[in-house]
């Protein structure tokens, strides 16, 4: 294609002080794990190592949730509610204080662009914690009763797709509602997490309150497991999520879960297409697809589905795959190795199931782990590709006759966490949204995310809500509802 | 001679139709006084995946019959159990051998339970939902929406009140609910369900099963269409077990207090968050 070609717009590194090593964040320090043990992070643009992190094992996790007891007892759940709000408060405006540095990051330690980074994942965690600042002194009101009670010790499991935020949605609304924490971050991305820890010194935030352990899936088991844990929140694949219910099964231990997904993006045949091409886009390569509401299927009405094929190829080529810390960047680095197997494997499924790859041209650096936009054309419901999380930028296309087929479709998944409808007609898309199994309807819009807007699934996509009043009810007990 | 009386055969509930158990087995229910009252169903895990088809093709009609409507039915009960209150005093007085001035309060606490969760059929998205205030122009609401198919667990005693405190906030929110009768104290479960027949209950809506708790326990915690859980009448080890294989597709699974309260109705629905652009 002939035409003005971008130049190359790179964002500083400079801004992104990052150690050479970090302890694990605990009762207010940064601490040295028992065992010394360690893991590298790397920068998966370039696979260079970016620093050496702690790895907590058992007697860290103790520790740790040692230390987030003492400080619920003794400090968090006496402080009067809206000094507590304050606290919230003043990391929301460190965050905005340093929200370049933390954009940056981010994307150096997820691969994600700088774009992404800068104007979704960082604004929008501060804007959890300056949301639920002003729930601390308003609980009241949340529709449990009079003074509703914490829940107490929180052990939280984030995933390494959106690092910050998800840590956001887990510590703000927590720490309204009067809880103390154990966060462990994902192996992969830990930076952001151990960054916010100077967040929570330079705001003074009681020792204690927040303790984070980085470490991987044997230090998130230590922590579900552990017997002074009152709730696990947990945000990652299914299969996770379902052991971990299993594991407090015959416990007191309550849990939110935050699963898999595998939405359906409707295109009826009264849609705006143009706008609705720009929402496919948006919902399968945001965040190279790594998200777990991702509009990994997109089903299109018969009578449109050639139009809309044609004019999102089109879009799909003007995509720029490439350094995530250019800010032109449409597609950032998948973000490990691992992650980039699963992603072959799975859609290589799709080619010997019989469905149409299709990619647009694109180089790819040869540094680094990639993997180009894609999109698979005569999909039908059992392949794999249309029932699996591919967790990357792989969109499977269906197509339906009537609406009628197009839900049933939609709907034919064991997950139900999020869904997209396109149309331009009011009433059938208020039909479709409310036909539609999933906790998350976006119509006419796609991958939207706000604190004051829950977030969560049905069926297997997880238990429970996050934002808004629905998710800061998941942090406090209930007078109806047995502990367990 | 003294008339003899016509004794009733107390079978299963399911789809709107009485069965026995397709297994043929009976068990024996005894009155406080030990005297041989009847002998219900013991219900196969036949009859369990019976009802949950039932359930599973009722649901979507009761979930998306107007709030008004639902209300209207749940009310509907508490008229036809009014007019019953006899038998259901009879049944409590024999079964778990307390004055008839207690069995009826206890009817009437039942009724008036009804009555309370009728009303609160179409206020639950007012109360329990929102219009979110999200940074943009967006429209942005969020409405409880029931899950699908809830087993209940009914508690021993009281047998009536236990049995409509469990089973009126599950089917108050558009569930369809398959509620197990307490093994030793079922006979006011399976009166209530000759209620529910006659009360504009859309068939499917109420399948009530009798038989061994220990026995279905397991069978309702593996069976992948059930949504969610009430067990109110499970040991904790029995409930630990059914967490354990639910966890198979993620059952919500809860036990409450004695308390009527909305919270009860809506830990059997999702909310459901809709997201639409404002603009010209």
């Amino acid at each position: 294609m002939s035409g003005f070609e971008y130049a190359n717009a790179p964002e500083s590194k400079a801004i992104a002080n990052i150690d050479n090593s970090y302890g694990l964040f605990i009762g207010g320090k940064f601490v040295n794990p028992k065992k010394g043990k360690s893991f590298n992070t790397i920068n998966p643009a370039t696979e260079e190592i970016l620093s050496k992190i702690g790895y907590a094992d058992r007697l860290d996790v103790d520790l740790a949730v040692k230390s987030a007891r003492t400080a619920f007892t003794k400090i968090w759940s006496k402080m009067p509610a809206k000094e507590r709000g304050k606290y919230l408060y003043r990391i929301a405006r460190i965050m905005q204080e340093r929200a370049r540095e933390f954009a940056v990051v981010e994307t150096l330690d997820n691969g994600k662009p700088i774009r992404e980074s800068r104007d979704t994942d960082i604004p929008l965690a501060a804007a959890h914690f300056f949301y639920h600042a002003g729930w601390a002194d308003k609980l009241d009101y949340v529709g449990l009763g009079n003074k509703p009670k914490p829940v107490g010790v929180v052990g939280q499991i984030i995933p390494w797709n959106f690092p910050l935020l998800m840590l956001a949605w887990k510590i703000a609304p927590a720490l309204a509602a009067g809880n103390t924490v154990v966060l462990k971050p994902a192996e992969t991305t830990p930076l952001t997490a151990l960054l916010f820890a100077q967040v929570c010194q330079q705001a003074g935030l009681p020792d204690g309150v927040v303790n984070i352990i980085t470490g991987d899936g044997v230090t998130g088991a230590a922590l579900v497991n552990h017997p002074d844990i009152n709730k696990i929140a947990f945000t990652g694949s299914t299969e996770v999520g379902k052991a971990i219910a299993r594991s407090i099964s015959a416990t007191k231990k309550s849990a939110t879960l935050e699963l898999g997904g595998k939405a359906a993006n409707l295109v009826f045949d009264d849609a705006a297409i143009d706008e609705a091409v720009e929402g496919i886009v948006n919902g399968i390569f945001f965040n190279q697809g790594h998200v777990c509401c991702a509009g990994s299927r997109l089903l299109l009405q018969e009578n449109i589905a050639d139009e809309v094929l044609e004019k999102l190829k089109k879009r799909m080529s003007l995509i720029r795959v490439g350094d995530p810390m250019d800010k032109n960047t449409d597609l950032g680095a998948i973000n490990s190795a691992e992650q980039l197997k699963r992603i072959q494997e799975i859609s290589n499924t799709g080619d010997a199931e019989g469905a149409n790859r299709w990619s647009p041209e694109c180089k790819l650096p040869s540094k680094g782990f990639w993997y180009p936009p894609t999109i698979f054309t005569g999909v039908s419901q059992s392949h794999r590709i249309a029932r699996e999380e591919i967790f990357g930028p792989v969109l499977s296309v269906l197509t339906f006759r009537t609406p009628a087929e197009g839900i049933e479709k939609a709907n034919n998944t064991m997950y139900g966490l999020s869904a997209g409808i396109w149309s331009d007609k009011g009433s059938k898309v208020l039909w479709a949204a409310k036909q539609l199994k999933a906790g998350v309807i976006w119509s006419n819009t796609f991958n939207k995310f706000d604190p004051a807007s829950p977030f969560g699934g049905y069926k297997e996509s997880g238990w429970g809500r996050e934002g808004g009043r629905h998710g800061l009810a998941g942090y406090l007990t209930s007078d109806v509802k047995a502990s367990k | 001679m003294s008339r003899i009386d016509v004794n009733k055969t107390y079978k299963l509930f399911i789809g709107g139709a009485f069965p026995r158990s397709e297994s043929g087995r009976v068990y024996e229910v005894k009155g406080a006084n030990k005297k041989f009252i009847a002998n219900p169903s013991l219900a196969s895990r036949k009859d369990l995946r019976d009802a949950v088809v039932a359930a599973k093709s009722a649901h979507s009609g009761w979930a998306n019959a107007t709030a008004f409507n639902r209300g209207q039915i749940l009310y509907r009960i508490a008229e036809i159990m009014e007019g019953r209150s006899e038998q259901f005093i009879d049944e409590i007085c024999e079964l778990e051998g307390v004055t008839s001035k207690a069995a009826k309060i206890q009817i009437e606490e039942a009724i008036d339970t009804w009555v309370w969760y009728s009303g609160w059929c179409d206020k639950l998205s007012s109360v329990t939902g929102s219009l979110n205030q999200v940074s943009g122009p967006f429209y942005n609401f969020t409405s409880p929406e029931a899950l699908g198919v809830v087993a209940i667990f009914a508690e021993n005693k009281p047998s009536l009140l236990g049995v409509v405190r469990t089973l009126a906030p599950v089917i108050a929110g558009g569930n369809a609910a398959v509620l197990i009768a307490s093994e030793n104290y079922p006979l006011s479960a399976i009166t209530l369900s000759e209620v529910i027949a006659t009360s504009d209950m859309p068939a499917g809506v109420v399948n009530i099963l009798t038989g061994k708790s220990s026995e279905l326990a397991p069978w309702v915690g593996a069976h992948m269409e059930i949504d969610g859980v009430d067990v109110a009448g499970l040991s904790k080890k029995q409930e630990e077990e059914l967490r354990l294989v639910g966890a198979d597709n993620l059952k919500r699974v809860f036990r409450f207090s004695s308390i009527n309260h909305p919270d009860r109705i809506t830990s059997f629905m999702e909310q459901k968050t809709v997201w639409h652009p404002i603009g010209i």
